[in-house]
């Protein structure tokens, strides 16, 4: 009986917390102006200059000329390329699960097309959904492949070294053929404002009432730490669900960014993402003491998960330890699966990879809130 | 005394200690309130009344010592006594950025009330805010604040009731309203323990407990409590009563001198010794002030019990017990 879960008391919670939240005015404008002005500021402003991104080799033949390009491409910081060669289908998988940024394809007879001065073709398919991490490695690719041929070739053909006359070079940005900016900052922005005011504003939820008295008459009615958990994370998925629309309604007009997946699919990530956020941010007040610890925490979180996401610098460009805490991030699994959803047209099956870190996270940051949640004033 | 002995006693605790780091705040408390009582709780700032109050309520875990509230274990079921109890805190509670009807409506939902709209109509209009119910508590004066806190915490129809410091900046027609309905619902069974400051308040209670630096050191009706302080008042009324005042405090015997409009009360412990002194000072300021035998009140007592408390001077038979006093 005492245990039981009452309907009506997490009702009163949500309604609550409803009613504070639309009257928080400030926050309710920063709410939708937040998103706005990020959108413009990070879709307009910013590009990057990422380096060693993951290349795969398929070749139909290895030699001298190949094996020389490789090496004028690791040389050029660029392109990081994996040992060994890949046949088509691995390299096509490898691109769309984000494992691979190039796939560098020399046809079967290259070499030999190459010393016959016939201009073999060199197929380039970058993964273009982050176009800031693949433009300016594609505009170095021409000077970096005459410079390699250059060595290669002599007597009468060291004339030809130069890219358009010695191979056919053909780029194909794959998933953003444009190379648009804002393709790729809007999953990332989605992603950012989401952890910045889901987390944000759960983080407050309990330490308001601290600071504001209003807990010590919270904790003398009969609700139990999961109802109060559940009645103040649920109406901050709601908000952030709100959010998510707002940012996807103005990236359609500003930058007319495509939908390539479903639409459900997308909810259900965003759903699990904004679940992991506010139950994290809930997590965070229940160990800060005020407001104020429980913004910094919130900052503290905000640092790692800009930057070792995948939307500052792509995620396969940074070192293996900056990896390793990345994919510890929900933000990181969101990021990927809405640029999978939204350029790439992935569906849940391709997106399982995603999804159970974060159920697994928000389960986890449930757990321990439950936990730290102080049931007594002591 | 009702047949089942068990079903009358509300709050039954023993040896309740609570510390805040090496500070001893609430020291071996035990109490015993029956239901239908009303139980003043009374005691210097910082003695230890709040704290007392939360730990029964479950919103503090006690350092030692055990005890029940309404037959329920004060440890292991917190929850359930949270269902059964209301309390009211000293620090207004509720949501300011709510309006009162919204606060209202939050609490019945809480504790699930049936007719949860017609409730919080009730509710409203016997308080008299019907008209302002979409006004938000925040803006509310201090003494409405109160009012609205107190029928919050009576609206789920608690069986035992802790006020603490309900009446703080009420005014007197209000604090009456309030006393009046308090005893009312103690009359249907309801049971009462009400923290104050306020003399004609502990007055207004079956019994009252007198709590000093954690301890309890006195306790029973108003009248008991007096008797029991074995003080006596003589009272001095006329002109030059300044003047008496200063003269007379320092002479033995005398404990209290404290002027009331044109009287002077003072008070001492030995009658005989508080007349000679009083006549000494009339004689020495030639004053034709007139000195008479007075009614010791609440108040003396409790000053003498602050001093004796703070002089570590503890009475043995400070607890009071409820076989000796039911209401
Ligand atoms: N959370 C706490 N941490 C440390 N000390 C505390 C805490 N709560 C109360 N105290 C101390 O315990 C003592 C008793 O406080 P309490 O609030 O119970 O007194 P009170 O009798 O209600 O006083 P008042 O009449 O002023 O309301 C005070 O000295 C106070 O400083
Ligand atoms: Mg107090």
């Amino acid at each position: 009986m005492s245990g039981g879960f009452s309907l009506s008391r997490v009702l009163a919670l949500m309604v609550k917390e409803f009613i504070q939240m639309r009257r928080d005015r400030l926050t309710f404008a920063m709410i939708i102006g937040i998103p706005i002005i990020q959108l413009v500021l990070f879709g307009y402003a910013i590009n990057l200059d990422p380096k060693r991104l993951p290349t795969l080799i398929v070749a139909g033949d290895g030699g001298p000329a190949s094996r020389a390009i490789v090496a004028a491409m690791e040389a050029s910081g660029y392109f990081s390329v994996a040992p060994g060669l890949a046949t088509e289908a691995e390299a096509n998988e490898a691109l769309i699960d984000g494992s691979a940024s190039y796939v560098i394809t020399l046809p079967p007879g290259f070499e030999r097309d190459l010393v016959r001065g016939s201009r073999p073709q060199l197929l380039v398919e970058a993964d273009a959904t982050d176009p800031a991490a693949t433009s300016n490695a594609l505009g170095a690719l021409p000077q970096i492949l005459s410079s390699a041929l250059k060595r290669e070739l002599t007597g009468p053909l060291a004339a030809e070294a130069s890219v358009p006359s010695a191979v056919d070079l053909v780029i194909q940005r794959r998933y953003n053929p444009e190379g648009i900016t804002a393709y790729n900052i809007v999953p990332g922005l989605l992603g950012t404002i989401l952890t910045m005011t889901t987390i944000l504003m759960t983080a407050l939820a309990l330490t308001r009432e601290i600071e504001r008295g209003t807990m010590e008459n919270l904790m003398a009615t009969p609700a139990t730490p999961f109802e109060i958990m559940i009645g103040k994370i649920v109406p901050y998925i709601g908000f952030g669900l709100v959010q998510v629309s707002v940012i996807l309604v103005c990236a359609q007009i500003l930058f007319h960014v495509p939908m390539m997946g479903s639409f459900v699919v997308l909810l259900a990530v965003t759903f699990l993402f904004i679940g992991c956020n506010v139950t994290l941010g809930y997590t965070f007040s229940t160990i800060a003491r005020n407001q104020m610890q429980a913004m910094q925490m919130t900052f503290f979180w905000f640092l790692p998960s800009i930057l070792l996401s995948g939307f500052m610098f792509p995620f396969r460009g940074m070192p293996e330890w900056a990896q390793l805490i990345g994919s510890a991030l929900p933000i990181t699994h969101y990021i990927r699966s809405v640029r999978g959803i939204m350029l790439k047209g992935s569906g849940p099956a391709d997106l399982t990879g995603e999804m159970w870190p974060l159920a697994a996270f928000w389960l986890a940051a449930g757990a321990i809130a439950l936990f730290r949640y102080r049931r007594t004033l002591d | 005394m009702a047949p089942d002995r068990s079903e009358d006693v509300v709050i039954d605790i023993h040896g309740l200690t609570k510390r805040f780091g090496d500070k001893t705040v609430v020291d071996d408390v035990s109490l015993d309130v029956r239901r239908g009582e009303i139980v003043g709780f009374l005691g210097p700032n910082g003695s230890g009344k709040t704290t007392t109050i939360r730990m029964i309520c479950g919103l503090l875990r006690p350092d030692a010592g055990s005890g029940t509230c309404l037959g329920l274990d004060i440890r292991k079921d917190a929850n359930r006594i949270k269902r059964l109890v209301g309390y009211m805190t000293q620090r207004f509670s509720y949501y300011e950025d709510l309006t009162i009807r919204e606060n209202l409506d939050f609490v019945a939902r809480i504790y699930a009330l049936p007719d949860r709209a017609a409730v919080v109509k009730r509710t409203l209009e016997r308080l008299g805010l019907y008209g302002r119910r979409d006004q938000l508590a925040g803006s509310l004066s201090g003494g409405w604040k109160q009012r609205l806190a107190l029928a919050a915490s009576v609206m789920h129809q608690p069986r035992l009731l802790l006020l603490d410091e309900p009446t703080a900046g009420v005014d007197p027609q209000a604090r009456r309203e309030f006393w009046d309905e308090i005893h009312t619902l103690a009359e249907d069974g309801l049971t009462v323990l009400v923290s104050t400051h306020y003399m004609d308040e502990a007055e207004r209670c079956h019994r009252i407990i007198y709590i000093a630096y954690g301890k309890i050191v006195a306790g029973g009706t108003v009248e008991e409590v007096i008797e029991s302080s074995g003080l006596s008042t003589i009272i001095v009324s006329g002109r030059d009563v300044g003047t008496i005042a200063k003269i007379v405090r320092d002479r033995p015997g005398v404990e209290q001198v404290a002027p009331f409009g044109n009287d002077l009360h003072v008070v001492g412990p030995d009658p005989a010794a508080l007349r000679a002194a009083v006549d000494a000072a009339l004689a020495e300021t030639g004053s034709d002030a007139v000195a008479s035998a007075g009614q010791t009140n609440l108040e003396d007592v409790f000053i003498r019990l602050m001093q004796t408390a703070q002089a570590g001077d503890l009475p043995a038979n400070g607890r009071p017990t409820a076989t000796e006093r039911s209401p």
